[in-house]
């Protein structure tokens, strides 16, 4: 008999799976429905494809991660400065911390 | 030069601009008490590890082999489907649709990219890609053609296109001679593209 199908690596990155989780989470905590995002995506993936000829699916993840972004902000979840400031504090983390060691903010 | 790279490595690593964004959103998102961190660890784990097509492919081996419950899932495919512990988000509204010798059924979905998690984990990168969101439903039997597959005229090419709310799992044909194999055996046949529509069950080894 063969073996099972194996699946493709279902993330290729990381922060993929992590972005795919978030959203997920959100959905799951109840503070918006999976429709709500799905069209709300739907629209920045048809901006991609019209403004950056983009076809192939290689930036879905980071057009997923601007929607997002957009999506939370204008339902005044968060908003994008306090997202910019807590990136910077996350890079300035990484790079004072030795290497080996866990990076905490 | 090794100086040099030592110093590149005195510090972590720093991860891509996108994952720090990300962690930057989770950080924001886990303070607000928006999500908890280990519900969003919880998630990826279970579609890194256990969510995948076996699943599915246990669901289309029983409904080859088990009148009664193919005739549940044509009923009730959500319900059908839970029976063997699938269920989940976006595997609340599912239709099953079944290939024959006339008929052909292929999945899409033109909004983004809506697929049956629970049954067969996240799309492979092709199905996200707008080239074949756009093109399946234009010209199918070309799409089809680029991933091996012709059908005669004769054969109805059925298009589905998934929304956030109805997601479809394609029960392939059963391959010829198999009649002496078990639900268990027969899952092995049933690749993800099959369930999807653009592929077909495996022939079983010659033996």
């Amino acid at each position: 008999m063969r073996p099972p199908v194996k699946p493709d690596r279902p993330f290729a990155e990381p922060w993929h799976g992590k972005l795919f989780a978030l959203t997920h989470a959100l959905v799951g905590a109840g503070h918006f429905t999976w429709s709500d995002w799905t069209t709300h995506f739907g629209v920045a993936l048809e901006r991609a494809r019209v403004l950056d000829n983009s076809t192939d699916g290689s930036d879905y993840y980071d057009t997923w991660l601007e929607a997002l972004e957009r999506f939370l902000a204008d339902r005044r979840h968060t908003d994008l400065d306090q997202i910019e400031a807590l990136e910077a504090a996350w890079t300035a983390a990484y790079l004072r911390t030795p290497h080996g060691a866990p990076v905490e903010l | 030069m090794s100086k040099k790279h030592d110093h590149d490595h005195a510090h972590a690593l720093l991860p891509p601009e996108p994952a720090l964004r990300v962690q930057a959103i989770e950080t924001l998102l886990v303070e607000k008490g928006l999500v908890d961190s280990a519900a969003v660890d919880a998630i990826v784990d279970a579609y890194s590890n256990d969510i995948g097509p076996r699943n599915g492919a246990l669901v289309v081996a029983r409904a080859w082999t088990d009148p009664e419950y193919l005739d549940r899932l044509r009923k009730d495919a959500t319900s059908a489907i839970s029976e063997l512990g699938f269920s989940g988000m976006q595997g609340e509204h599912m239709v099953a649709v079944e290939n024959s010798e006339n008929l052909h059924n292929v999945v899409v979905c033109t909004l983004c990219s809506c697929y049956p998690w629970p049954v067969l984990g996240l799309p492979p990168a092709w199905y996200k890609s707008s080239a074949y969101r756009a093109r399946v439903v234009r010209e199918p039997r070309a799409v089809l053609d680029e991933f091996g597959l012709s059908f005669p005229k004769d054969v109805e090419i059925r298009v589905w296109d998934s929304t956030a709310e109805v997601r479809y799992l394609v029960i392939p044909k059963r391959p010829v001679d198999t009649d002496a194999m078990a639900a268990d055996e027969l899952a092995g046949l049933v690749t993800r593209d099959s369930m999807i529509g653009t592929g077909l069950a495996l022939a079983p080894e010659a033996s």
